[in-house]
């Protein structure tokens, strides 16, 4: 029988299962960031002028911003003159077949247990492998291709669809959005690209994987999702990246445009490497995450956050069409000395327009863990309707949980209800777990499992396998 | 130029008490005052870029043409209040011929200035509750005038409430009335704290409030804000809760046209309770803003909080709720509740419920709502005959009943539910 203390050495002593670091050639650009760099990245691209000038102008306004206090977070503030803005594993060939990608590559996915190989043949996964900023594999394509879905990274988007890119790029976020977005609006290196024709239905999970390589390398994705009229398609990404001492940035932005009667669900799976015991070292994670929803489109935001140091990431929708329909499901795990300030935002614009967001947070070790979240119902979004729920669990007593939720309301048709609770696991179902046999890890995990579970079921299934495997291993024998 | 131009306002803003005479006051207090003035020097009137105003636009108070008057007339007024003790404000100063007293042994209750030439107890704790960086109150504790004091002594229980009772009764008065209240071990009271303004036009009232509940203690605070409609007040009360102690504020907000609430509580005792309980009918243009911030810092408290909101009109009502629970509070119990009803499309709520929680072995929850009433008990009453209109006021009463419940004053219970009564008649 192990005791809450063993329990608790227990759980903070698991090492991170996924720290490994593949030695590969890239091709780096000098440290620091200034207009020449851009303009490097931009070229070392072979981007059009326009892309460029997007870049420029961005980097423009983000030398005139300052990096946001607000969040309730701790850290040391990232030099951004001290990081690396495009790295590249070696220019790529035309493949033909497996075989012929970098073995250490599929090495490396082997680790992650995410083969290539099996995805493709036994769960009709298409992967577009994003290591270090550049795409290195894709497959699927050509089914895809056969129904008029364009996915493929961004840079190839940027050559092959500049109108699209054109069209739909910043207009969800936009440039001047916020520090880390206009940021990355500047130095993004690349991305994945999705756009689904009119009414056509993606037969199968799009997904991505990102993987933070190269040391002192920032990360800075960019994707961009748009679902035309009628269309439907889920997108999963997820991110492990390999061990590093010194801290890491990811400043990413993912823009989705659902358009009228559209559905996007967009899954994520976070597990960058949170630091070691002691909080050091561990993955910036500063991410910008925004839906559009046009009449009756729906988006759906999925999130299992177990992962990074530091999380500052708010995925929202703007609900811009009538009858259009957000939602939030989301799984926060922190500890040792991770933070996380996670929530999401949900702007009613249209009318009949609803919302749900369900937040969970667990907390453990000397982790910090925040909602907060904006549910903001304009004037002329008659009959909304929004319902939140977000509940905290405390593993611990050096550990906090806290709720920053903004409710605003401009009419008197919309209804708007926000719960959260904070509490520990229950002695009591403990209890009745062991009494039934059970040993306390098992039970407790049971316990988080079931807590979790109405995020956990919003997930495509190979997806909550693997979330549930991250959450048991994040709680790996976990305190009562 | 924005410095400049800022600057400018608050020198504005203070030169309204450069003819005021505190000459007469005591030395501890005088010092008090000119610490406030120094700290006032480093602070700048809060825009609604600090989070802490978010939804606040405090321009129209702080750019109002004041004048500070003491009364010299005699007032003619029949104030009705069913107590044997009461202490009258009026625009600030303290008024010997409207107050009136009843001697109790071990309750000590008189104007601020009689207190401070008496009161030991005033004069260690004097201030000593007081946030430094809040410039409203620390205006207060430069600029006060007068205010009333309390002090109930060790296992005192006093049945009757006593009032206080702030009024303005001329235009475009600013006053700062100033309040200490000590509950001592044991002791039990109740405090009706009510603003009336007779007059009309533009007045700031910035009421600070000390309140101290030791240990095993219980008191009662009920405050009526009745301003004009076109008044503004900014009110502060700072609390400290000892062990065992019980606390309870029922705040009505029923006109003003700007109003503020700080209320900040520190439970530093174990196994306290808290009760902070709202009501916040608006009509008009009213924007009434409550900030409330709960410090749990030792186990076994217990806090309630309800603070529920009928908006009208164009009125916008803030709630910004805070429980904090510190690392060494387990067994916390915390709830905190924000109902709101909007009824009217001009009307804005905007509710900021937090928790921030460090300790583990806690249950705390909060909610918020915002809707309408409800359609199918609207039409459950109608289908009984009830007109559209008062099935809706029916609908209202109860609403506001649960807040109206928790009010421990007989005659305060039944002025709240009158004025809903009144002034939810037949509302369409």
């Amino acid at each position: 029988m192990q005791t809450e203390d063993e329990l608790i050495e227990e759980i903070t002593n698991s090492e991170y299962k996924y720290g490994f670091y593949t030695d590969m050639d890239a091709d780096q650009a000098p440290k620091g960031l200034s207009e020449d760099i851009i303009r490097f990245i931009s070229a070392k691209k072979n981007e059009p002028d326009w892309m460029l000038e997007y870049r420029l102008n961005a980097y423009r306004i983000w030398e005139k911003m300052e990096e946001p206090e607000w969040a309730h977070l701790g850290y040391a503030k990232p030099d951004f003159q001290d990081l690396h803005y495009y790295s590249a594993p070696k220019p790529k060939v035309q493949l033909d077949s497996l075989d012929e990608v970098d073995p250490e590559l599929l090495e490396t996915f082997k680790k992650l247990g995410i083969s290539i190989e099996e995805q493709e043949r036994l769960t009709g996964v298409a992967v577009d492998v994003v290591i270090d900023s550049v795409s290195v594999a894709t497959s699927f394509k050509k089914k895809l291709g056969e129904l008029g879905i364009i996915f493929c990274s961004f840079s190839e988007a940027v050559q092959d669809h500049p109108e699209l890119v054109r069209k739909y790029l910043g207009t969800v976020v936009p440039t001047t959005d916020n520090f880390y977005a206009t940021l990355n609006s500047a130095v993004f290196t690349d991305g994945s690209f999705c756009y689904i024709p009119k009414g056509k239905k993606c037969p199968m999970e799009l997904s991505t994987y990102f993987r933070i390589n190269e040391a002192n390398t920032g990360q800075f994705e960019r994707t961009l999702v748009i679902a035309d009229e009628g269309s439907y398609v889920s997108y999963l990404e997820g991110c492990t990246a390999p061990m590093r001492d010194e801290n890491q940035l990811h400043a990413a932005v993912v823009e989705l445009v659902a358009l009228d009667d559209a559905e996007i669900k967009y899954s994520t799976i976070q597990n960058w490497y949170p630091g070691s015991k002691e909080g050091k070292g561990g993955i910036y994670n500063f991410v910008t995450k925004r839906g559009l929803c046009m009449d009756r489109a729906k988006i759906s935001w999925t999130q299992v956050e177990t992962g990074s140091a530091v999380t500052w990431k708010y995925p929202g929708c703007i609900l811009k069409g009538n009858n259009s329909i957000g939602e939030f499901y989301s799984v926060a795990v922190t500890s040792n000395h991770q933070q996380a300030d996670t929530g999401s935002k949900m702007i009613h614009i249209g009318k009949n327009t609803k919302s749900t967001i369900i937040s969970k947070g667990i907390s453990a070790g000397q982790a910090q863990n925040s909602y907060r979240g904006l549910v903001k119902i304009n004037k002329g979004a008659t009959n909304a309707r929004n319902f939140t729920q977000c509940d905290s669990l405390l593993m611990g007593n050096n550990c906090g949980a806290h709720t920053f939720p903004y409710i605003e309301v401009n009419n008197q048709s919309s209804k708007v209800e926000h719960e959260a609770t904070t509490s520990k696991i229950g002695e009591d179902q403990i209890f009745y777990c062991k009494q039934r046999g059970m040993d306390e890890t098992t039970a407790i995990n049971l316990i988080v499992n079931g807590y979790c579970k109405e995020v956990l079921n919003q997930l495509p299934m190979e997806f909550a396998v693997e979330a549930q495997k991250l959450l048991e291993i994040s709680l790996e024998g976990s305190v009562g | 130029m924005n410095e400049t131009v800022t600057l400018t306002n608050k020198d504005k803003f203070l030169s309204h008490f450069d003819l005021v005479d505190f000459s007469m006051d005591e030395d501890f207090s005088s010092d008090k005052r000119k610490e406030a003035m120094e700290l006032i020097q480093w602070l700048d009137f809060p825009t609604s870029k600090a989070e802490y105003w978010k939804y606040t636009r405090i321009n129209k108070i702080i750019k109002g043409d004041y004048k500070v008057s003491a009364p010299e007339n005699e007032i003619e007024i029949d104030l009705a209040v069913p107590t044997k003790n009461c202490i009258v404000l009026i625009n600030g100063y303290f008024s010997e011929e409207l107050s009136f007293f009843d001697i109790t042994e071990g309750i000590q209750f008189s104007s601020l200035s009689d207190a401070k030439k008496s009161s030991s107890i005033l004069k260690e704790k004097f201030n000593s509750l007081v946030k430094k960086d809040e410039i409203f109150a620390d205006i207060n504790s430069a600029y006060h005038q007068d205010g009333a004091f309390m002090h109930v002594a060790k296992n005192v229980q006093a049945d009757e409430p006593y009032y206080i009772l702030n009024m303005v009764d001329d235009s475009n008065i600013i006053s700062n009335p100033r309040n200490f209240i000590f509950v001592e071990q044991g002791a039990n009271a109740k405090v009706v704290l009510k603003t009336i303004n007779t007059a009309n036009t533009g007045s700031f009232t910035n009421m600070v409030s000390e309140i101290f509940v030791e240990k095993n203690a219980h008191f009662e605070i009920n405050k009526i804000q009745d301003e004009a409609e076109d008044s503004f007040q900014i009110a502060t009360e700072q609390v400290v809760q000892a062990d065992d102690s019980t606390f309870k504020i029922n705040t009505f907000t029923l006109n003003g046209a700007i109003v503020r609430n700080n209320l900040n509580i520190d439970s530093l005792g174990k196994n306290t309770m808290t009760y902070l309980n709202g009501l916040y009918p608006l009509k008009g243009k009213q924007h009434v803003d409550n900030h409330t911030y709960l410090l749990h810092r030792e186990p076994n408290g217990e806090s309630h909080e309800l603070y529920k909101g009928i908006m009208g009109d164009s009125s916008t009502g803030v709630f910004n709720g805070k429980v904090f629970v510190h690392r060494e509070a387990q067994k916390t119990n915390a709830f905190q509740s924000n109902a709101n009803i909007v009824m009217t499309d001009t009307a804005t709520i905007n509710s900021k419920p937090e928790l921030e929680i460090y300790a583990d072995d806690v249950k705390c929850s909060h909610g918020s709502t915002t809707g309408q009433l409800d359609e199918e008990a609207l039409f459950y009453l109608r289908a009984r005959g009830l007109s559209k209109e008062s099935a809706r006021a029916v609908l209202v009463n109860a609403f506001a009943s649960d807040v109206i419940e928790q009010i421990g004053v007989d005659a305060v219970k039944d002025e709240i539910e009158k004025y809903i009564d009144d002034n939810y008649q037949g509302i369409k």
